[in-house]
């Protein structure tokens, strides 16, 4: 079977491509470095079949990163059959460097030039015959997006592929052109694949090539030296290199490019920017967006029209059950109004359960595990997906629209207080939407030691299966109270996340000082996020949370209630109070004491302790346990039977009222949720990306961060007084901290230096610190 | 001779030299920043650190620390 690897810059179009060829539903976004690992898809059409590999995007072959190291080590070792080099057209320059390396390669190579829609939009065309006549490989015009020519780039693609190709470079002349060539001749002789790029990668001075081939690099270094300075270069032939590549390019190919105005004219993209990226402006935009986002997703009085005119908002509190669809509090936003109706729907479907099951004379038993065990948990998850949607589609947006790589420079400099890079923003972010995508996006972070703490924090941004808690416990809140907004307290929530996240990267960074990783990044152009990729993720997004909801979570919810619904001897019984898992939830009743909801509750406490301890398989499992339990506890009148089951998912609301939770017992149960270990999948991510010690540490890490700082929410919350022993032991932690650090650092100093450069004391063998520590 | 680190919003110039070793200026060489382009500081961050240069045609944007690694005429 035929492999096309397809090669080219990040955000150039790959994974459109991919998806586009594929029929797949990988994530593509608007900033650089969305794929971090290698994809493979099988392409159907045209009567043959083959393999498609997406490869991370690069900007040159170099050994620097690790994206570059799998695309390199991908093309030399699995030897695809052709290379599709994407060409995003609308930066031929730059794009064009990197195929400049790529010909050096024996494999044979087709030019797809992406986003030619965007070009011809902006009035400028590319001469795609002069293209092919300089390159010496076919090129063709496509639009990855659009689906435009992507079948004719397969069909050539194919006809490419069954004719060998040999490398070719654009460093033919001086000195570096006869090095080059002496050494291909003589990695040609030992029978190396590519000799020509090896060749190149020698004289550059490439650690890889050069630990490979030590004899030849030998020679070329002589080579080189013995003629140095004769082209000017000082023998700084990495340079040189880069140099002449560059030189080609804008020399021979870029005049294939007419642009319909001047280089310096401000286009759309810019103009923008004036304003999004603005000194002053930038920051308060980014939080009002941020604010808007939330308001649209979680707010029962959108545009806080309720509040502004009261008698609209009065009109709006009175009325029937179908009215509280629209209106709560004022006009309700997409996303209540959403999950108004999806509530209205399962809780319909709930009762005509029950009374069908009923009716067929089914056992007390059956019908209490199919309506109050499975369905009673699964529909108070179910409840929360439509908010869930709507917040993922407006994070979408502003990813495919390129806003979030603006987000990363305007936010570098305060990061780096905290010890990471700006680029670290981007997986945070994708950890509203999910941990485990948002783990493996930390690849493209500079150093181990900013993966690492990056890893640590991305759970603490409120992922979208934690989001279900925070809205019930909000919900609950404010029933109780009746106070309060439940918007504010979610946002609250969210915002407690992040600040926890900043103030535990804070002292990360206070206990281990360490360099700077680079920051240079792209921006890319602002585009118009397409309906078409919009639909694919949401689809996508809503097919893993059925999975989800249908499978696992069905699964716990079926363990919860048997568990709550057999004795120790195994026997059904009809009253939870009797059952194994009351006996299990009072052993861990009390380890929640300090955090409100433990020993201190009157009835049936145990409920939060079981819903914890469920919340380690799936986060949608906390919710889903206590609407199990609630409605179990319902069936047997502990709590109104109505009330458990009906009601836009108020089932903690009852369990609260039943229970004798408070409200600050309730905010530092969903703050505890919310920042302590996640769910399996993500501990297994993080378990795979980091090393065993660091893991443990990391486990111990985010329990502990937990248990604190949600026992902090409860007791300031109950007694406010508290919040000054808070603050007091911070402080002594805080000076312990930099004592021990600074301990730590004398002892460094003390330590013999192995190698010989600054800022270098955790090197055993001194690579010269231009290696990256592994 | 002046580094792009000490450059205004809206100044430009053409690049002379990359100093420094390693990753870093290699980085800067393979995204473009090579001898003879010319770019144009087109805006600073907030805290005016990092900045936004415009070069062959696009944008891209870089800390003052790295910035200070390239010699503009």
């Amino acid at each position: 079977m035929l492999q096309f690897a397809l090669v080219g810059n990040p955000n150039s179009g790959k994974t459109t491509l991919f998806n586009a060829l594929t029929g797949s539903t990988a994530r593509v976004g608007n900033w650089p470095g969305v794929t971090v690992d290698k994809k493979e898809g099988a392409y159907k059409k045209g009567g043959v079949a083959a393999t498609i590999v997406d490869l991370p995007g690069v900007y040159s072959l170099s050994p620097y990163t690790p994206e570059e190291v799998i695309a390199r080590d991908f093309i030399l070792t699995k030897r695809p059959d052709c290379i599709v080099d994407i060409v995003d057209a609308t930066n031929l320059e730059r794009n064009l460097y990197l195929t400049t390396q790529l010909l050096e390669l024996d494999v044979p190579i087709i030019v797809a030039l992406n986003m030619t829609d965007v070009l011809s939009r902006r009035g400028d065309c590319i001469d795609v015959s002069l293209l092919e006549r300089r390159l010496g490989v076919p090129v063709v015009e496509i639009s990855a997006l659009r689906n435009v020519n992507v079948d004719e780039l397969m069909q050539r693609a194919m006809k490419t592929a069954r004719k060998p190709r040999a490398g070719r470079s654009v460093l033919r002349s001086g000195v570096l052109g006869a090095a080059i060539e002496t050494t291909a001749v003589a990695l040609r002789q030992k029978g190396v694949f590519s000799p020509l790029f090896h060749a190149t990668k020698i004289v550059e001075g490439d650690e890889i090539a050069i630990k490979n081939y030590r004899a030849e690099a030998r020679d070329s270094a002589a080579l080189i030296r013995a003629r140095v300075g004769k082209d000017g270069f000082d023998g700084d032939v990495e340079a040189a290199i880069a140099n002449v590549r560059y030189e080609y390019v804008t020399a021979r190919l870029s005049p294939a490019l007419t642009r319909a105005r001047g280089v310096d004219e401000y286009t759309a993209s810019e103009m923008a920017d004036r304003w999004i990226t603005h000194k002053q402006i930038g920051i308060p935009l980014f939080f009002l967006i941020l604010f808007a986002l939330f308001h649209l997703t979680f707010s029962a009085d959108f545009l806080y029209l309720g509040r502004l005119f009261p008698a609209f908002g009065a009109w709006c509190k009175r009325g029937s059950a179908i009215k509280t669809v629209f209106f709560q509090n004022g006009l309700c936003s997409p996303g209540v109004l959403l999950r108004n109706v999806l509530t209205a729907l399962t809780d319909g479907l709930g009762r005509g359960l029950k009374t069908l099951l009923r009716g067929f004379g089914c056992g007390e038993a059956v019908v209490g595990l199919l309506c109050d065990g499975v369905w009673g948990g699964v529909s108070s998850v179910l409840q929360f997906l439509p908010q869930v949607l709507v917040l993922f589609l407006l994070f979408s947006l502003l990813e495919d629209s390129g806003y979030m790589a603006r987000v990363a420079f305007l936010f570098d400099r305060i990061f780096r207080r905290f010890g990471v890079s700006g680029r670290a923003f981007l997986p945070m972010i994708m950890g509203f939407g999910c941990s485990v995508p948002a783990m493996l996006n930390t690849r493209t972070l500079g150093t181990q030691r900013e993966r690492t703490a990056t890893i640590r924090v991305i759970p603490f941004f409120c992922c979208s299966a934690k989001m279900p808690i925070l809205l019930a416990a909000a919900g609950a809140i404010v029933t109780a109270k009746n106070a309060f907004n439940a918007d504010m307290v979610v946002c609250f929530m969210y915002f407690l996340g992040v600040f926890v996240a900043f103030s535990t990267l804070f002292f990360m960074n206070k206990q281990t000082p360490q360099e700077e990783s680079p920051f240079i990044m792209e921006l890319p152009d602002y585009r118009l996020p397409s309906v078409k990729n919009l639909a694919i993720r949401l689809w996508d997004k809503i097919k893993r949370f059925l999975q989800k909801a249908f499978t696992l979570v069905t699964l716990s919810c079926v363990a919860v209630w048997c568990l709550a619904h057999f004795s120790w001897d195994w026997r059904y019984v009809a009253d939870v109070r009797f059952s194994m898992l009351v006996a299990l939830g009072k052993l861990l009743q009390p380890l929640f004491t300090p955090l409100g909801f433990g020993g201190q509750l009157k009835t049936d406490g145990w409920v939060f302790a079981v819903a914890a301890l469920a919340g380690t398989i799936a986060k949608e499992d906390v919710v889903a346990t206590l609407g199990t339990l609630a409605a179990s506890l319902g069936a047997i009148g502990a709590i109104d039977a109505v009330g458990a089951q009906t009601e836009n998912g108020a089932q903690l609301a009852f369990l609260a009222q039943h229970t004798g939770i408070t409200a600050p017992a309730l905010l530092a149960f969903a703050v505890f949720n919310l920042l302590t270990i996640p769910c399996f999948a993500t501990v297994a991510t993080a378990r795979a990306e980091l090393d065993k010690k660091t893991f443990q540490k990391t486990l111990l890490f985010w329990f502990v961060t937990s248990y604190l700082v949600s026992a902090a929410v409860y007791t300031i919350g109950a007694w406010w007084w508290t919040a000054f022993v808070w603050v007091a032991a911070l402080a002594i932690g805080y000076a312990a901290k930099e004592i021990f650090a600074r301990q730590k650092k004398d002892k460094i100093k003390k330590k013999k230096r192995v190698g010989g450069c600054k800022n270098c004391n955790r090197c055993k063998v001194c690579n010269g610190c231009a290696v990256r520590l592994q | 001779m002046k580094r792009l680190s000490q450059f205004a919003v809206g100044e430009r110039g053409v690049v002379l030299s990359v100093t420094g070793d390693g990753a870093i200026r290699r980085r800067l060489f393979d995204m473009g920043v090579t001898p003879g382009v010319e770019v144009r500081l087109r805006k600073k961050a907030p805290f005016g650190d990092p900045i936004e240069i415009t070069l062959r045609g696009y944008a891209l944007t870089l800390r003052k620390a790295e910035a200070a690694r390239v010699v503009l005429e």
